[in-house]
């Protein structure tokens, strides 16, 4: 289950997406999520999935390993796909499938869906894999400061996430491991009726939740023995700066953006 | 049971950036009945070794025989819950494991799943809390309302109360206090021998090793990296510095005194007060001889 999954996990290697600004990384990627619904022909999408390509490329994070951690997220792409086949109307019958009309249409908007979907996942999770929980904390923080103007406690919520983030490897482990006392009690978590699978979560649950809560009281006390006192005056030890690198990012990114709106109708 | 691995090896992630070898051809036998210490460093593959011997994980390469019991690569062990329930598992700081709403209950768990009737585990139950020293009072209480060496004790009689053919015990006295820790492992060997069974202890703790094992094995980054009995293993120092291990008390007081006083004392698993004895001994012959 944890070594399945790679949403969420941080692959450190020596490459220039590493050393981006993670806000200039966020910015591009919400960027690219917005623009990505502007593309409408099959060119202007092509053109996005190689700009895709091109950054998984450049994480230097074998391409293999992405794609067998998307591999949860394929049936969703091909659910959509499937889904949109026999949903959509448009265009001439092509053919019938257990008595169902495919319109031309459809496969052409379940592909461009499909790939859409698969883009957007992609992208997102390079963010994740090229960049440590840490980065993107800060990066939200600094980005959400203007709202500090109307009271909006952007400190505090930066802190949450980067707790939260925190502590999804170690709640991953904990499950894990108690998950592999109880089979060793007898515990039968893979096999038999849905009934007693479901009555089999009880004992991986109530010692989870126990945990956690000691853990979050454990932390506050930490915290509070510390002096944390919340984000006024505190300082940083690594401070965020927009150097040349990001500003070439965002310059190539600008043309992305201007050959997409050249490429589309 | 009879335990051997067979160039046992296992690998965390395999094909990922992650991918981490754990384990590396290793090869052992356990003969029924032994009580084996495997000692080694934090991260040279203790912990993976024994989630094999009730089949929590299943070699990437190479075989392990339990008693009848087969575990080898891509190949589903059919029988894994009788497996289970005949090698009972004490993880590290297994009192995380407890979740039921009474002590009776969670001590019940175990046996439960395996199909033991009501009445058999209510006849363990006593045996069981007795073992660890827990007074009959508590067993309707939460186990979450007890001190942490309380529940240690109790999640302990629930891997008892399977009464299981093999023990495997995960530094089971970790964070307790010395006393507590040398009940537990004076309790372990009483059971140990009194149920013939076979023991395997996984610990940082040299004098452990030494106290309670027959059989020493050593792990260094995933490999077998010494084996034998206690008092062949532990009297070998620059080997054992090798791999930041120390030599255990007495056998290091053996070897000062040998040095500092150039005479021959043997360590043959000798209690301190043996010791003390024998050198008693050896000095009065040595005044005599001298007079």
């Amino acid at each position: 289950m944890a070594n399945s999954l790679i949403i969420g996990q941080y692959v450190p290697t020596d490459s220039l997406v590493h050393r981006l600004d993670p806000r200039t990384k966020i910015i591009i990627i919400f960027l690219f999520v917005i623009f990505i619904f502007f593309a409408n022909n099959a060119l202007s999408y092509g053109w996005l999935a190689l700009f895709a390509v091109a950054s998984a490329l450049a994480t230097k994070i074998k391409l293999k390993f992405i794609a067998r951690g998307l591999t949860p997220v394929w049936f969703l792409i091909i659910f959509t796909f499937i889904l949109h086949l026999f949903v959509t109307r448009e265009g001439p019958v092509l053919f019938e499938i257990i008595g169902l009309p495919i319109y031309s249409g459809a496969i052409i908007q379940g592909f461009a869906i499909s790939l859409r979907f698969f883009l957007l996942i992609l992208v997102t999770s390079l963010m994740t894999l090229t960049t440590t929980p840490i980065e993107i904390t800060d990066a939200i923080e600094s980005l959400l400061h203007p709202l500090k103007k109307i009271k909006f406690p952007v400190h505090e919520l930066a802190l949450m996430m980067s707790i939260s983030l925190r502590f999804i490897p170690t709640l991953m482990q904990e499950t894990e491991k108690i998950s592999k006392a109880q089979a060793s009690r007898g515990v039968d978590f893979k096999t038999g009726p849905i009934k007693d699978r479901i009555h089999a979560v009880v004992p991986l649950l109530v010692p989870l939740f126990v945990s956690a809560f000691k853990r979050a009281e454990e932390l506050a006390m930490a915290m509070e023995a510390r002096g944390y006192q919340g984000g006024e005056g505190r300082t940083k030890l690594r401070e965020l700066t927009i150097a040349k690198l990001d500003w070439i990012a965002f310059l190539s990114f600008s043309c992305v953006l201007i050959g997409l709106f050249l490429l589309r109708q | 049971m009879d335990i051997s691995f067979k160039q046992v090896s296992y690998i965390y992630q395999p094909n990922s950036p992650f991918e981490h070898q754990a384990l590396k051809e290793i090869d052992f036998s356990i003969k029924s009945g032994t009580f084996v210490a495997i000692v080694g460093h934090t991260g040279s593959g203790k912990s993976t070794l024994i989630q094999h011997l009730n089949g929590l994980i299943r070699p990437t390469k190479g075989e392990i025989n339990i008693g009848d019991f087969t575990l080898k690569a891509n190949e589903k062990t059919a029988n894994i819950k009788d497996l289970r329930r005949q090698v009972g598992v004490v993880f590290q700081y297994p009192e995380h494991q407890l979740f039921e709403e009474t002590i009776e209950k969670d001590i019940g768990f175990g046996p439960k799943n395996f199909g033991v009737s009501d009445e058999e585990i209510k006849q363990r139950i006593p045996q069981v809390l007795e073992a660890v020293n827990l007074s009959p009072e508590l067993l309707s209480r939460s186990p979450f309302d007890l001190s942490g060496g309380q529940m240690r004790r109790v999640a302990i009689a629930g891997v008892l109360a399977m009464e299981p053919r093999v023990l495997v015990l995960d530094e089971p006295t970790a964070g307790l206090d010395p006393k507590g820790q040398q009940e537990i492992m004076d309790m372990f060997k009483e059971l140990h021998t009194r149920k013939q069974l076979t023991t395997i202890l996984v610990t940082h703790s040299m004098e452990d090793a030494l106290k309670y094992a027959d059989y020493v094995i050593i792990l260094d980054h995933g490999q077998k990296y010494m084996e034998g009995t206690p008092a062949e293993v532990f009297v070998q120092k620059e080997a054992l510095q090798r791999v930041q291990l120390d030599m255990p008390e007495i056998i290091q007081f053996i070897q000062s005194f040998e040095q500092r006083f150039g005479l021959t004392l043997r360590y043959k698993g000798q209690s301190i007060e043996g010791l003390a004895q024998e050198i008693n001994q050896l000095l009065k012959e040595e005044v005599r001889a001298d007079g």
